[in-house]
């Protein structure tokens, strides 16, 4: 067993690890922050993505004791603290970017990190980014509109119903 | 009819949806979040192998190892019931089906890999597992029996010894028909046949499930925690028949659910188990299903193998057309595996034409594979594959337009009673069929074509019709085809003092959106703000007793009952408010949640109607009882009938076989929309698992060994961004459903099930118009099949 410590949305947070333990289990688990999922166990569906010092991972590949020291953002603090979503959140809403809500958590951290690097992507590459988050319920045509959207370009564009 | 975006509130507009703030912001509440004071985890061991003899099954070096709490094996089982199957299926001969009881845990035998052979409950979820490796278990290998026609021959290998064979029914509809179909078919002026296999696929819901049972001694209450699309179906059936609990001990929690497709509505064995061990062990004890796990525990869905024939007049009509599969039930039988082969097929096997004589022979067969059940579409994707892919080929053997031959076979009268036992109340498929054309834009696809063949692609253009029986189902009906429930469904519509309302239903939204769209409904009747009504789903202790969400039925059934509930309220506040104005209820007017007297200007508003209710110091207590608050259950009296038409355009890339989506599009006739922009999203879920379907899915198993090959993502192929377009979809052709009150058809299921025969359709044209004179494929079209199919030809 390990200790580690963590800062996690902008809070210091700490726990005692397995060596085994994951960095999804600690947040989910540990500090109760369970709007991280995990939907597969080979690292595919992205359901659990978090950012790690700034970077997006898949926090079922990352062992907490990894994590020691970094600064972790989860879906839990991507809202201002009154509650207002952000532009990411709300563009999702506005288009109807999800339905069951499992995989949305790892889709609006994904798109954080792409509008990051890349702030107006094309329907393509808003795509192939998507190439590690799995959606089965939207079929994917207003998740693209709800990224498309909001990196502030029109979705009139899209061409797209 | 207003377009899209007209309509701000109530009944047509594309209300956001409220749920969508909890889920945005890591806040939804799915049963893996939930964690219960004291609780014990389980791992269940699991069958690797798919068909043995189970000697033994030791378990006490395991019972010694850290944290564990207790084992359990088969053996602990053995006195409870097992899991049912929720249909009873007559075949052809009026026989019952053959019906093997399926263990909570493998007692004797084990029939499939993944099937649970011990359980192991544990402080941790580490120890459980590190346990179940320290299990002995002593397996004797038998031959696995994987492939249907391996199954159906004499002397294969039994899945069940007690079973006279692996032949669950032989099922033939309509058998009274079968003679004068074989006549139509000797007079036939051109036979068209076809074999296909409509692919095995994993539902894959991207939250897997979870059971946490809990138990309290003092009241002996048991609560159930569960992924769940119908939290009552899972109390009456566990309840009764597995473990023996009555309702009023039982509570069933199906909290936020994500994702379901069908694979949610069954009754599992680790639901019965958590629930079972919560006793025994007095801690709550959770399960949490692997993704791994998920692939080889949940239900599979379709996995047909078919031959279809159409028989066709000089003229091109119809004559005839006739239909045999076998069809996969795995290794034991789950809750609704063995309607959907049958009533939830056959029934659809008219599709959208007016084909006289029909006959359809179903053998279901056990083999050593998961259990197969519903899966999005349920049946009748599979009727609509056969008969849109069948059409296709007989158009292109008898050089006909494919559009004009459906059009010249659609059915035009409505009601129209079909040969295979339902009765379509409306429609009109050429109105979908001509928003098709101009949505799909058939006119422009010559050119399309040839910018295709310019880049040296070759483009293809399917197209199909369907047609779907939902709002499942007339519960009289149903049961004299077997069902063993009821299929209504129930709403409470509880107005609180100050006029807000909490509606209690029996439908289930784990991504339809319910808490949006219900709220609209009941908004509109009464003429108050959406925002002052709240939907109350999932959990058996404050809902009445309605059957849950599948079959596109929620709106369609529950939403009825929610209807019919409103109207009970609205009734009684007609009357307190005919008491405050001094006027006969007869004569009071609700618009825009003002009650008034009809050519007066006297009026009372709705609060002030609610807060009599609740207060009543001026109220007609001799008349009328306090309070506001309705039930309704409804059953339906009819299916309801969703049609559309949908068109596929591909390029195929005659090197690699690589097939890619170009356009998609989809003109459905719902009937009445309550959500504009929730339909339209349904729709493009249910195409994108029909794309799935027709190119990348495919369940795999050794046909030796018995083992699922296609185990997790990384080789079962789920459809990601990159592979799929954007879709046109439009529901503006609406015949309002003419049985129940709001009108509605149901849309969840559509997209699933019109567009697997469209991508094929396309990718068949396109080779063709490569001058490869392939006649079919069986999906998943992969590049690999593709390739070879071009390459053979």
């Amino acid at each position: 067993m390990a200790q580690v410590t963590m800062t996690v949305n902008g809070k210091a947070a700490s726990g005692t690890v397995e060596g085994r333990t994951l960095l999804s289990s600690f947040l989910r688990e540990t500090l109760d922050l369970t709007g991280t999922h995990v939907g597969c166990d080979t690292s595919q569906c992205g359901a659990c993505v978090v950012h790690v010092d700034g970077v997006a991972v898949k926090s079922c590949t990352m062992l907490a004791a990894e994590a020691d020291g970094a600064d972790v953002a989860t879906i839990e603090g991507q809202a201002a603290p009154d509650g207002t979503l952000n532009t990411i959140q709300q563009a999702f809403q506005d288009h109807h970017g999800l339905q069951c809500g499992f995989c949305t958590p790892g889709m609006v951290m994904t798109t954080a990190a792409l509008l990051k690097d890349n702030p107006k992507p094309s329907e393509q590459e808003i795509r192939v980014h998507l190439e590690g988050n799995i959606c089965r319920c939207t079929g994917y045509h207003n998740i693209i509109k709800a990224i498309y959207a909001a990196s502030g370009q029109d979705v009139a564009a899209l061409g797209a119903d | 009819m207003p377009k899209d975006g007209e309509i701000k509130s109530g009944i047509g507009a594309s209300s956001k949806r409220r749920e969508d703030v909890r889920f945005l912001t890591g806040n939804g509440n799915y049963t893996d979040d939930i964690n219960i004071r004291g609780q014990a985890y389980v791992f269940f061991l699991r069958s690797d192998v798919a068909h043995g003899t189970l000697n033994s099954v030791d378990t006490s070096a395991a019972s010694a190892m850290p944290g564990v709490v207790q084992i359990f094996t088969g053996a602990d089982f053995e006195a409870v019931g097992g899991i049912p199957c929720g249909w009873e299926v007559t075949d052809k001969h009026g026989q019952p089906m053959q019906e093997p009881k399926h263990p909570v845990l493998a007692h004797g035998k084990v029939r499939h890999v993944g099937e649970p052979i011990a359980a192991v409950v544990a402080d941790s979820l580490e120890q459980a597992r590190d346990a179940a490796e320290a299990i002995e278990v002593d397996i004797s290998e038998l031959p696995a029996v994987i492939n249907m026609k391996d199954a159906f021959k004499e002397g294969a290998t039994k899945v069940h010894d007690d079973l006279t064979s692996n032949l669950c029914y032989d099922w033939g509809f309509v058998e009274e028909n079968k003679g004068a179909v074989e006549e139509a078919f000797k007079n036939a002026h051109h036979v068209t046949t076809l074999e296909l296999v409509n692919n095995r696929l994993v539902a894959n819901p991207m939250e897997p499930r979870v059971a946490i049972g809990d138990y309290a001694r003092s009241d002996e209450q048991h609560t159930l925690y569960t992924t769940s699309q119908n939290p009552h179906v899972i109390r009456l059936l566990m309840g009764a028949f597995v473990l023996g609990i009555p309702e009023h001990k039982l509570r069933v929690v199906a909290p936020d659910v994500g994702g379901g497709f069908g694979t949610k509505i069954f009754h599992y064995q680790e639901e019965a188990f958590c629930t079972f061990a919560a006793k025994a062990c007095n801690r709550p004890v959770k399960w949490t299903s692997s993704r791994s796990e998920a692939f080889m525990s949940d239900a599979h869905g379709r996995d047909h193998v078919t031959t279809i024939q159409l028989a066709l007049d000089k003229d091109n009509n119809f004559t005839a057309l006739r239909t045999d599969t076998l069809a996969n039930m795995g290794a034991y039988l789950s809750t609704f595996a063995s309607s959907v082969p049958t009533w939830l097929h056959g029934t659809l096997m008219a599709g959208n034409y007016k084909t006289p004589l029909i006959y359809v022979n179903v053998k279901a067969m056990f083999t050593n594979t998961v259990p197969v059940d519903a899966y999005r579409g349920a049946g009748r994707p599979e009727a609509t594959y056969q008969i849109e892919r069948v059409i296709d080929m007989a158009a292109r053997e008898l050089g006909a337009d494919p559009v004009a031959l459906r059009r010249q076979n659609y059915v035009t009268e409505f009601p129209y009673a079909t040969p295979v036992a339902v009765e379509y109340d409306t429609g009109d498929y050429h109105a979908t069929m001509d928003k098709l054309e101009e949505i799909a834009d058939f006119t422009g696809f010559e050119a399309r074509r040839k910018e295709s063949e310019a880049k040296g692609k070759w483009r293809g253009l399917g197209i199909n019709n369907y047609i779907e029986a939902c709002g499942i189902a007339p519960s009289n009906l149903v049961g004299q085809l077997g069902a063993r429930a009821g299929l209504y469904d129930a709403a409470t519509v509880r107005v609180n003092a100050t006029g807000s309302i909490s509606v209690m239903v029996g439908a289930h939204s784990h991504g339809q959106g319910h808490e949006t769209a219900f709220p609209q409904v009941v908004a509109d009747m009464i003429g108050i703000d959406e925002s002052q009504i709240d939907i109350v789903h999932g959990d058996t202790s404050k809902i009445p007793f309605g059957m849950g969400t599948y079959g596109s039925r929620s709106l369609a059934v529950c939403g009825s009952a929610m209807v019919r509930a409103t109207e009970k309220i609205i009734a009684k506040a007609k009357k307190i408010a005919a008491h405050l104005l001094e006027a006969s209820d007869t004569d009071i007017e609700l618009k825009d949640g003002m009650f008034s007297v009809a050519g007066t200007d006297k009026s009372v508003a709705w609060g002030d109607v609610t807060l009599a209710a609740y207060v009543p110091h001026n109220y007609p207590l001799e008349e009328i009882e306090p309070g506001l608050e309705e039930t309704a259950f409804y059953d339906p009296s009819n299916f309801t009938y969703p049609a559309g038409a949908y068109a596929c355009e591909v390029e195929v890339d005659p090197d690699t076989g690589k097939v890619t989506i170009e356009r998609f599009a989809a003109a459905d006739d719902f009937g009445n929309v309550i959500n504009p922009m929730i339909v339209s999203g349904q729709v493009h879920g249910g195409i994108a698992q029909g794309v799935g379907q027709a190119l990348l899915e495919g369940c795999s198993y050794d046909e030796e060994s018995g083992q699922l090959l296609t185990g997790s993502y990384m080789d079962y192929a789920m459809p990601r961004a990159d592979d799929l377009p954007f879709y046109s979809v439009d529901h503006s052709c609406q015949t309002p459903c003419t049985h129940n009150p709001l009108g509605v058809k149901g849309c969840g299921e559509a997209g699933a099930i019109g567009s697997p025969p469209s991508v094929v359709n396309a990718v068949i044209d396109a080779l063709n118009s490569g001058g490869k004179k392939v006649a079919h494929i069986d999906m998943p079209l992969t590049p690999d099949r593709v390739w070879n199919a071009i390459n053979n030809a």
